[in-house]
C-alpha cells in the first residue's frame, strides 16, 4: 500500500486519505457564463505529469495540497494550503 | 517406511513422533515434521496426483513448494502443496484431477488423445456450431479446475496483523542471514522472513554446507525478528509486504527490503520428463537431508554443473545406486566432486543427454529407464542410445532467479547471453538483492553480497553511522551453472515445458505458428506460465522456444509480467476476520433493557422499535407513533451530527455553506439548514442554532455529518474565513421529547428554562439544566408535535434518559424508535436526505425552493441550481395518498407509470394510523405534480395502484401542534 505524508500527521497509509480534486480556482460566478461554470464543475484537465491536488487525511480531517506525478505515480511533495 | 534413511539425515523430522495419515484411502505413517510428499516418498509412493489436462500421474518435482505437480486435497483444503504442507494425525489426503481415484482414473486415457488436444484447442473445438458451447460447458467445467471446495465453509479463524521494520529481509539462506546480521549490526530493526521451518536455505540441504553458525548469530541478535514458515507472497507500493504464516496474514511495512530469495532450479526438457521419479537435483537433496528419505533405488543423474556431481555423491551416500551421470557439457569437470564421482567408479557420459524417459507399465510407479544419447547440436541428439534402468532421474541444469517480489516492485529480468543467466535490473529505491537472486553464487561471494545489501538497506533506513562498510573479496561464481539449451525435442513429443498445463514444445511452437509471436501473447493463447507454479519452472524454457521459433535472441523475447501472489493463497487469508465496528449511543443499554429491536443505521445501532409481547412489529410501530400524537414519546437522537461553528465569520460561513439566510438569524433561534454540493445536489440538512453572535451549533444527519464536516473544512481551506469548525457529534447525547404533554413532563426536571410558549417559542434555542445536567434545548419538530430536543454531554445521556422516563411515569410517556419517527415525519412531509433525494436531486425538484435564499451573492451549489432552473424540471417530488383501504400498499422504489412509460418512483410510503390512509412521497413527471392529479404505481406483484397527488404536509398542515 502506498504511503502519503500528511503535513500534520506524517507518513500514513494511503487508505487513510481521500482525494479532493485538482487545485483550481473557482471562476467568478458573477462574471462567467453558464458554460464556463459547468466546465469548472465537470471538466478536469487530467494532465500526464505533475499535478497539484487536494487530499484529506480522513481520521483528522486535515486538508492539504499534494503534488503528484501522474505518469510515475510518485508523490513529489505535500504541504498545507497557504495560510 | 521402507525408504526412510537413518539419522542424522532428516533435519526437519522427529523420529520419536510417528504420525498416521491416509492417502487415497490407504493408511500410512510418517514422522512429525514430514510433509505429505516426504512421508509418501518414504513409503515408496511415487505418484501423488494427476496433471490438469491429460491426467498424467505426477510426483515430487521441487520439494520446495514451487511446482503444481503435487497439489492435493488435504482435509478440508482443496489445493495444498504436498511438498510444503506437513502431515497431522488423521489427515486425509486425496489426489487431484482424477475421476475414480489416482490409480484407476477414468480419464487417465486422455493422454493418448494428446495429439488432438493442442494448446488452445478449446478456442476452436467447442464453438462450432455456435450452440455447441452450451452442451460442452457443463462437461468441461466438471473436468477442469483444481480440487473442489467443500460446503459448508467453516470459519477458518484467519486473521491479520500489522508489522513494521527498518529492514525486511526475505529469504533466510546464506545471503539473507548475512544481510540480516549486517543490518542489525548497523542498528536497524530487522524482520527476517523465510518460508522454510528452519533458517539456512540451501545451506540446509546442499552437499558440504552448514547453516548453524550463521543462523545462530542472527537468532541471537536482539533486533532481528525471525519469522520462519512464513511466505512473503507479495510486494506492494512503498515496501508493503504480504506475509502468510499459518492462519495469519501479516502486513509488513519496511523502510528498506533485501530480497534474498535465491534461485529456482530448472527442469530439463525431454520426452516423458514429467514421470514420477524425475525430479530436480535439489529436490533429491531436500528429501535426503530435510526428511531422511531415499528418493529412489537406482538413479540417473542429469547435470550441466558441478551441483549435479554433488547430487550423485549424496545419492550414493544415501544408498541409491547411481547408474550414471549424464553431463550435457563438453567434459570439463575439474571440480572436486566430479573427481570423487570418478573415484567411486560411477560412469560419466559427457556431452550427452537424457533424451527420453520410459514409464513403468504400472504408471503409478513412474520412470523405469532413461534413454541417453550423445548431443549433436543445440537441442538435438544422435541415434546412439544407451538405456539405463532406473526409478529416479535427477536434473541439475541451471537456475532462474526467484525474482517475483523484485519484479512485482518494477524490476526487470534481463538475459545475460554470456553466462547464460537472467539478471534482475531496474530495482526500485529502497530494495536490494542479495545472493543467487542477484546472480551471485559461490559460498563466500554470497555471504559478502548479503553483507553489502544489508549495509545498504540499513543505510537507506537511516542507519548510516555504525558498522564498517563490508567489502567484496571473492569473485562470484556464476559461470557454468546454467546450460544454455537443456531441451530436446522428440519426434513423439511429450517433452513437457509447463507441467501445470501439460504444454509440450510443439504447443509453444504452435502458438507462435498461430501468429502469437510475443511472449505475453504466447502466454495467453497457450496458457504457458499461467498455472499454479506461475512460470517459475517454465518461463525460461518457454522463452527459449519462442526465441528459436521466431528467430529472435533470447534477450529480445523478454519474460512475462510477475504479479502477486507468488504462491496461490486462500481467500480466507485475504478476508481475515469480520471487522464491522458499530457505534453505540450512551443510552444503548437502556434501549436493550426496554426490549428495543435494534437496527443498523449507518455506523450506528439504533432502536427500530420497542418489542412488546402483545403486538406485532407493525402494530408496535403504529402504537409508538400514536402515543407521540396523543400523549408524549421519547426518542434517542444522539446519533444526530453536531458541529460547532465559531468565530467572527461564523454567520458568513453558514451563508456560504447552506442555501438559507443566516446573517440576520437572532441569537436563541434555530433555522433549517440545507446543504448542496457544487453541482447543486442536496447532500445534507439539519438546523443551525445561534448560541451567540459568533457561535452556531449546527446539526447534521447521522450518516452525513462526517462528509459535511470534511466539506466545510475543504471550503474554508480556500475561503480562509475567521471561523473554527469542530465535529462534536460524539460529545453530545440527544433526546427528543415530543407530544402534546411534552412540556408537562419536562417542566419539573428543567430547572432554569422557562418553557412557556411565549418565553420559549417554536424554533427557539435555550441553554440551561435538565435533570441537573447542562443542556441545550432546541424547540424543533421533526415529528410535528410540541417537542424539545435536549442535547447534553454524552456521559450524562443515560442518566438524563432515566430522569425523563421517571418524570413521564404515569403520564403515558413511552420511548419510540426510528421506524415510528420515520412514519411521523412522513405525515409531516419532511424529507430524509438520501431516501427522498438521490445523487441528482436539487432543491427545486425536491420542492424546497422555500429553503433557498435568493438575496445572498453566493452559496455552494447556488450557481448550479440557477443553471438547472433555466433548463426546466425533469421530475418533481410530490406527496400522494391512497384512500382505498383494499389497495395493496406500495413500497419504496416502486415505479410510477404513465401507460408503459416510467415517470418516477416512490421514495417513502407508509400507512398512517392517524390519517387512516396510505401516504407517501414520490418523484413524478412535472405535469403529474399538480395536486389532484392521479398517478399509477406499479407494485411488486405487477398490479397497478392509483394514487392521488396531494400537497404535504399530510398531517396538521398549519403546524398548530408543534407551535403550541
Amino acid at each position: 500500500m502506498k504511503q502519503m505524508t500528511c503535513p500534520l500527521n506524517g507518513p500514513r497509509n494511503i487508505s487513510e486519505f481521500a482525494y479532493g480534486g485538482p487545485v483550481v480556482a473557482e471562476p467568478d460566478p458573477a462574471a462567467c457564463t453558464d458554460g464556463e461554470w459547468t466546465d469548472s464543475l465537470f471538466m478536469d484537465d487530467n494532465p500526464a505529469g505533475r499535478v497539484r491536488e487536494w487530499w484529506c487525511h480522513l481520521p483528522t480531517a486535515t486538508w492539504f495540497i499534494a503534488e503528484r506525478d501522474t505518469v510515475t505515480d510518485e508523490i513529489l511533495k505535500t504541504y498545507p494550503a497557504a495560510p | 517406511m521402507t525408504d526412510r534413511l537413518a539419522a542424522p539425515a532428516g533435519l526437519l523430522i522427529d523420529r520419536n513422533k510417528p504420525v498416521a495419515f491416509s492417502f487415497e484411502g490407504r493408511d500410512f505413517t510418517g514422522f512429525e515434521g514430514d510433509t505429505i510428499a516426504s512421508a509418501l516418498t518414504a513409503n515408496s509412493i511415487r505418484a501423488l496426483s494427476r496433471s490438469f489436462k491429460f491426467h498424467r500421474p505426477r510426483g515430487v518435482l521441487t520439494m520446495a513448494g514451487q511446482d503444481g505437480n503435487t497439489l492435493v486435497h488435504a482435509g478440508d483444503s482443496p489445493d495444498v502443496l504436498a511438498d510444503r504442507v506437513r502431515i497431522t494425525p488423521g489427515l486425509q489426503v486425496r489426489a487431484l484431477n482424477t475421476l475414480g481415484g489416482l490409480d484407476r482414473d477414468l480419464l487417465g486415457g486422455l493422454d493418448r488423445l494428446a495429439r488432438f488436444l493442442p494448446a488452445g484447442f478449446y478456442y476452436k473445438a467447442f464453438f462450432r456450431p455456435r450452440p455447441a458451447w452450451a452442451l460442452w460447458e457443463p462437461v468441461l467445467r466438471r473436468i477442469a479446475g483444481l480440487g473442489r471446495v467443500g460446503a459448508p465453509v467453516s470459519d477458518t479463524g484467519c486473521d491479520k496483523q500489522y508489522l513494521h521494520a527498518d529492514v525486511a529481509v526475505i529469504g533466510g539462506g546464506p545471503a539473507g542471514l548475512a544481510a540480516a546480521a549486517q543490518a542489525a549490526r548497523a542498528g536497524a530493526e530487522v524482520v527476517l522472513v523465510d518460508e522454510n521451518p528452519v533458517l539456512g536455505g540451501a545451506l540446509t540441504y546442499r552437499r558440504e554446507a552448514s547453516s548453524d553458525k550463521a543462523a545462530r548469530a542472527v537468532e541471537a541478535a536482539d533486533n532481528v525478528t525471525v519469522m520462519t514458515d512464513t511466505l512473503c507472497n507479495g510486494w506492494f507500493s512503498d515496501n508493503w509486504l504480504a506475509l502468510i504464516r499459518d492462519r495469519r496474514m501479516y502486513k509488513l511495512r519496511a523502510k528498506a527490503v533485501v530480497v534474498a530469495t535465491g534461485a529456482i532450479e530448472q527442469p530439463a526438457i525431454f520426452r516423458n520428463n514429467d514421470l514420477p521419479g524425475i525430479m530436480l537435483g535439489g529436490a533429491a537433496q531436500r528429501l535426503i537431508r530435510h526428511y531422511g528419505v531415499r528418493p529412489g533405488r537406482r538413479a540417473v543423474v542429469l547435470t550441466a554443473n558441478s551441483e549435479g556431481y554433488g547430487v550423485a555423491l549424496d545419492l550414493g551416500e544415501a544408498g541409491v545406486e547411481v547408474a550414471c551421470v549424464v553431463d550435457l557439457r563438453e567434459p570439463a569437470p575439474d571440480h572436486e566432486w566430479a573427481e570423487a564421482v570418478h573415484r567411486r567408479g560411477i560412469p560419466v557420459l559427457a556431452q550427452a543427454a537424457v533424451w527420453a524417459a520410459e514409464s513403468d507399465r504400472n504408471r503409478m510407479r513412474g520412470v523405469r529407464a532413461a534413454r541417453v544419447a550423445r548431443i549433436t547440436g543445440r537441442g538435438t541428439c544422435g541415434a546412439d542410445v544407451d538405456r539405463f534402468a532406473c526409478d529416479l532421474i535427477t536434473m541439475s541444469c541451471g537456475y532462474m532467479p526467484a525474482a517475483a517480489l523484485a519484479c512485482q516492485a518494477g524490476a526487470r529480468m534481463v538475459h545475460d547471453t554470456e553466462q547464460p543467466i537472467y539478471r534482475v535490473e531496474n530495482l526500485p529505491d529502497r530494495m536490494f538483492l542479495a545472493g543467487a537472486v542477484a546472480g551471485v553464487y559461490g559460498s563466500e561471494a554470497v555471504v559478502e553480497d548479503g553483507r553489502v545489501a544489508g549495509h545498504a538497506a540499513a543505510a537507506d533506513a537511516g542507519f548510516r553511522r555504525r558498522g564498517r562498510k563490508p567489502a567484496r573479496r571473492h569473485e562470484p561464481e556464476s559461470t557454468g551453472l546454467c546450460h544454455p539449451w537443456p531441451m530436446f525435442r522428440h519426434p513423439k513429443g511429450k517433452e513437457f515445458v509447463d507441467f501445470d498445463e501439460d504444454l509440450q514444445i510443439k504447443d509453444i511452437v504452435g502458438a507462435v505458428g498461430e501468429g502469437y509471436d510475443h511472449v505475453e501473447l504466447v502466454k495467453r493463447f497457450s496458457t504457458a506460465t499461467m498455472g499454479p507454479s506461475q512460470g517459475r519452472l517454465s518461463t525460461l524454457a518457454t522463452v527459449r522456444i519462442i526465441a528459436e521459433a521466431t528467430g529472435a535472441d533470447v534477450a529480445a523475447v523478454g519474460v512475462t509480467t510477475s504479479r502477486p501472489p507468488v504462491i496461490a493463497e486462500s481467500f480466507a487469508h485475504l478476508a481475515g476476520q469480520r471487522f464491522e465496528p458499530v457505534r453505540l449511543t450512551p443510552m444503548h443499554d437502556r434501549h436493550r433493557q426496554a426490549g428495543a429491536k435494534m437496527m443498523v443505521a449507518g455506523a450506528w445501532m439504533r432502536p427500530a422499535y420497542y418489542e412488546s409481547e402483545t403486538y406485532e412489529s407493525e402494530t408496535q410501530i403504529s402504537a409508538e407513533a400514536r402515543n407521540v400524537r396523543d400523549t408524549v414519546g421519547l426518542i434517542d437522537v444522539s446519533t444526530l451530527g453536531g458541529l460547532e461553528v465559531r468565530g467572527p465569520d461564523a454567520a458568513e460561513f453558514l451563508e456560504r455553506m447552506y442555501t438559507f439566510a443566516y446573517a440576520k438569524q437572532p441569537v436563541g433561534r434555530a433555522r433549517y439548514v440545507l446543504m448542496c454540493d457544487r453541482t447543486g445536489v442536496i447532500v445534507d440538512d439539519g438546523v443551525a442554532c445561534r448560541l451567540a453572535e459568533d457561535w452556531f451549533y449546527v446539526t447534521a444527519t447521522s450518516g452525513g455529518v462526517d462528509g459535511v464536516y470534511r466539506q466545510m473544512l475543504w471550503h474554508n481551506a480556500q475561503w480562509r474565513l475567521g471561523v473554527d469548525v469542530t465535529n462534536v457529534t460524539a460529545a453530545y447525547a440527544g433526546i427528543n421529547i415530543a407530544g402534546p404533554k411534552a412540556r408537562e413532563v419536562l417542566a419539573p426536571v428543567c430547572e432554569d428554562v422557562d418553557l412557556a410558549a411565549a418565553a420559549f417559542p417554536y424554533m427557539g434555542v435555550r441553554e440551561g439544566r435538565v435533570g441537573g445536567f447542562p443542556a441545550r434545548l432546541l424547540r424543533v419538530g421533526f415529528v410535528g408535535e410540541l417537542g424539545y430536543e435536549i442535547h447534553v454531554p454524552a456521559p450524562c445521556g443515560e442518566a438524563l434518559w432515566d430522569r425523563l422516563v421517571e418524570a413521564g411515569r404515569g403520564q403515558g410517556l413511552r420511548p419510540f424508535g426510528v421506524e415510528a419517527q420515520r412514519l411521523l415525519r412522513l405525515e409531516k412531509g419532511h424529507i430524509i436526505v438520501g431516501q427522498d433525494t438521490d445523487g441528482l436531486s436539487h432543491p427545486i425538484e425536491a420542492d424546497m425552493a422555500w429553503a433557498i435564499s435568493r438575496k445572498k451573492p453566493y452559496f455552494v451549489g447556488g450557481r448550479a441550481i440557477a443553471i438547472r432552473e433555466t433548463k426546466g424540471l425533469s421530475r418533481k417530488l410530490v406527496g400522494f395518498e391512497i384512500t382505498d383501504p383494499a389497495a395493496p400498499v406500495p413500497e419504496e422504489c416502486h415505479l410510477i407509470l404513465r401507460d408503459s412509460e416510467i415517470t418516477g418512483r416512490v421514495t417513502s410510503v407508509a400507512r398512517s394510523p392517524v390519517l387512516g390512509k396510505v401516504i407517501g412521497l414520490a418523484y413524478v413527471a412535472p405535469d403529474q405534480a399538480e395536486p389532484g392529479s392521479v398517478i399509477t404505481i406499479k407494485v411488486a406483484d405487477g398490479r397497478r395502484v392509483p394514487a392521488r397527488v396531494v400537497e404535504p404536509p399530510f398531517y396538521d398542515p398549519d403546524g398548530a401542534r408543534q407551535d403550541m
